[in-house]
């Protein structure tokens, strides 16, 4: 995999407050990459440094071949981006149609692809009826697709996301979402910025949880495993010291007890739970149900960014 | 620095500004309104013929066009960029690979035009009303235009217009708000108004020489002022410190 995105300990201060510290990550082209923390995070301090908004106190970050801090670069680097900051930023006296044909502009596209691209994203948007319409009468929903439209009228290798579906209500944040799905199915490089946790694990390929650090990368399915893996939980008619002793023995971890229920975390159910089950039901337990419990991205994300709080 | 680039800029803020009817009044409507005021000052004072002061009151009066040229402007840079910020516009405009000097030029063109444009239609306006009164009052020829009239309008009104787009872009990234940028600008007309009232009560005469040191100067700070706006246009600082 070519890396599109490359930081390394990539730092911004503002005064004493440091706002990214020492940041190293890689983003791999055709990736969707999704930055997970609270508010106050640093998430979008790091989307505008690589964008080329703010500058980087310390550390290096390149953006495809180029190297973020040089100015010459800079100019390049945004060629090659698209980015959807928090707030959509249309200009409401211009219409949609006027509002991506700008930009195309700017990104000195020829009328004929400017053409092209406007109609291919006010279609594929569903907003080609309403090209005409000033961008200030659409509703929040509309005006977030026109913003993504027009990050990508330029067809850029990487698109920024701020926080694409905050704001938005439950129709408009999912039809946002599928359209992010549909820009992942042809391999647009996305990097996402939320703090809503099922959005990043229905659109991620990978998930950063920043915390003014980046406190930890993976796979959705990587974060929720490193948390504590899953549980076995073990429902008894009752509970008493020789069962309690059994599973002891065969050294099980973190085992506690909640009335008839005893609750085990394992790493691997298939090879642990036969053993478990032999021992109860050696002791004299009468088992009435067993269950295996995954730990959740959210209790990832609350464990990580709790502990960096402490 | 491509040249079309400014431009692209330029024509996109004026679609905007001919859309925010306040701004679009505003600017159309007062040059014009001073230009039937002072058609009517003038048919008044004529009335029992051609006064002796008549070029110290004609020329003070196309003078106010270019006291206009600092003054209109100022509401157009002001908005154009202060505006972007308000109405949360200036972020993705930043993202896009355009130098600050090419955001800047293409802002300041669509501050220069509209309100030169006003201003020389007005004096046009007023011009050619003074010349058919005078004639009707029995001055024999036409009074306008003359090289004084050109020199205010062609050049010093251009240039006080420029000096004005540069003070509001320099208050623009200094600023929060429209009205405060707009406010500062605006102080500029009184250097013009100081002259005006000179040339009214005959101590500054608006001869030839006197316009040409007067716009000599203005291109000077002109020039000074394009510098400090490039150095004072911190995209960082507008955009981490402006809420």
């Amino acid at each position: 995999m070519l890396d599109l995105i490359e930081t390394e300990n990539l730092t911004r201060k503002f005064g004493d407050l440091t706002a990214v510290d020492n940041l190293t990550l890689r983003v791999d082209k055709g990736e969707v990459f999704g930055f997970l923390g609270p508010n106050g995070a640093g998430k979008t301090t790091t989307v505008r440094m690589l964008c080329c908004l703010i500058s980087k106190t310390s550390g290096k970050a390149k953006i495809g071949d180029y190297e973020l801090g040089n100015q010459d670069d800079s100019l390049k680097i945004r060629k090659i981006i698209g980015l959807v900051p928090d707030s959509v930023g249309l200009y409401e006296s211009l219409t949609a149609y006027e509002n991506l044909d700008y930009y195309g502009t700017l990104y000195r596209r020829t009328d004929s692809q400017r053409k092209e691209s406007n109609e291919y994203f006010l279609r594929l948007l569903g907003l080609w009826e309403k090209r005409d319409a000033l961008s200030g009468t659409f509703s929040k929903g509309m005006k977030q697709k026109l913003a993504i439209a027009r990050a990508l009228v330029h067809d850029p290798e990487i698109l920024f996301m701020d926080e694409p579906t905050a704001n938005l209500d439950p129709e408009a944040a999912k039809a946002v979402r599928e359209f992010i799905l549909d820009l992942k199915k042809e391999k647009k490089t996305i990097f996402i910025n939320t703090h809503n946790l099922d959005e990043a694990q229905r659109i991620c390929d990978r998930i950063g949880i920043l915390n003014t650090r980046l406190m930890a990368v993976g796979t959705p399915e990587e974060l929720e495993r490193s948390i504590h893996g899953r549980k076995t939980v073990i429902q008894l008619k009752h509970v008493n010291e020789a069962i309690l002793n059994s599973l002891k023995k065969l050294q099980v971890k973190n085992l506690v007890r909640e009335g008839n229920k005893l609750t085990v975390d394992v790493e691997n159910p298939g090879e642990e739970n036969p053993d478990m089950i032999n021992a109860v039901a050696s002791a004299g337990g009468r088992i009435e149900t067993v269950t295996v419990t995954s730990s959740s991205l959210e209790d990832a994300y609350l464990k990580l960014v709790r502990e960096n709080a402490k | 620095m491509t040249t079309w680039m400014p431009w692209k800029i330029a024509r996109k803020e004026l679609k905007v500004i001919s859309r925010k009817r306040s701004i679009l009044i505003y600017t159309v409507g007062l040059p014009l309104l001073i230009s039937i005021a002072f058609t009517i000052v003038l048919s008044g004072q004529i009335t029992n013929g051609i006064p002796n002061t008549l070029s110290i009151g004609a020329e003070s009066i196309i003078y106010v066009f270019v006291v206009l040229a600092t003054v209109l402007p100022s509401t157009i840079a002001a908005y154009s960029i202060v505006g972007e910020k308000v109405e949360k516009t200036l972020e993705p405009l930043l993202a896009t690979p355009m130098t600050d000097g090419e955001i800047l030029l293409g802002k300041s063109i669509a501050a220069f035009i509209p309100p030169i444009l006003s201003a020389w239609v007005g004096a046009v306006i007023f011009m050619a009303a003074a010349d058919y009164l005078l004639l009707n009052a029995g001055l024999g020829y036409y009074y306008f235009p003359n090289w004084n009239a050109g020199v205010m309008l062609l050049l010093l009104a251009p240039l006080a217009a420029v000096l004005s787009i540069e003070v509001a872009v320099i208050a623009s990234s200094r600023v929060t708000d429209v009205r405060g940028a707009n406010q500062i600008a605006g102080l500029m007309f009184i250097p013009f108004v100081v002259v005006f009232f000179a040339g009214a009560e005959g101590i500054f005469a608006f001869t030839i020489v006197n316009l040409l040191i007067f716009a000599g100067v203005v291109a000077a700070v002109d020039v000074a002022l394009s510098f400090l706006s490039r150095a004072t246009f911190n995209r960082e600082e507008i955009l981490t410190k402006w809420k």
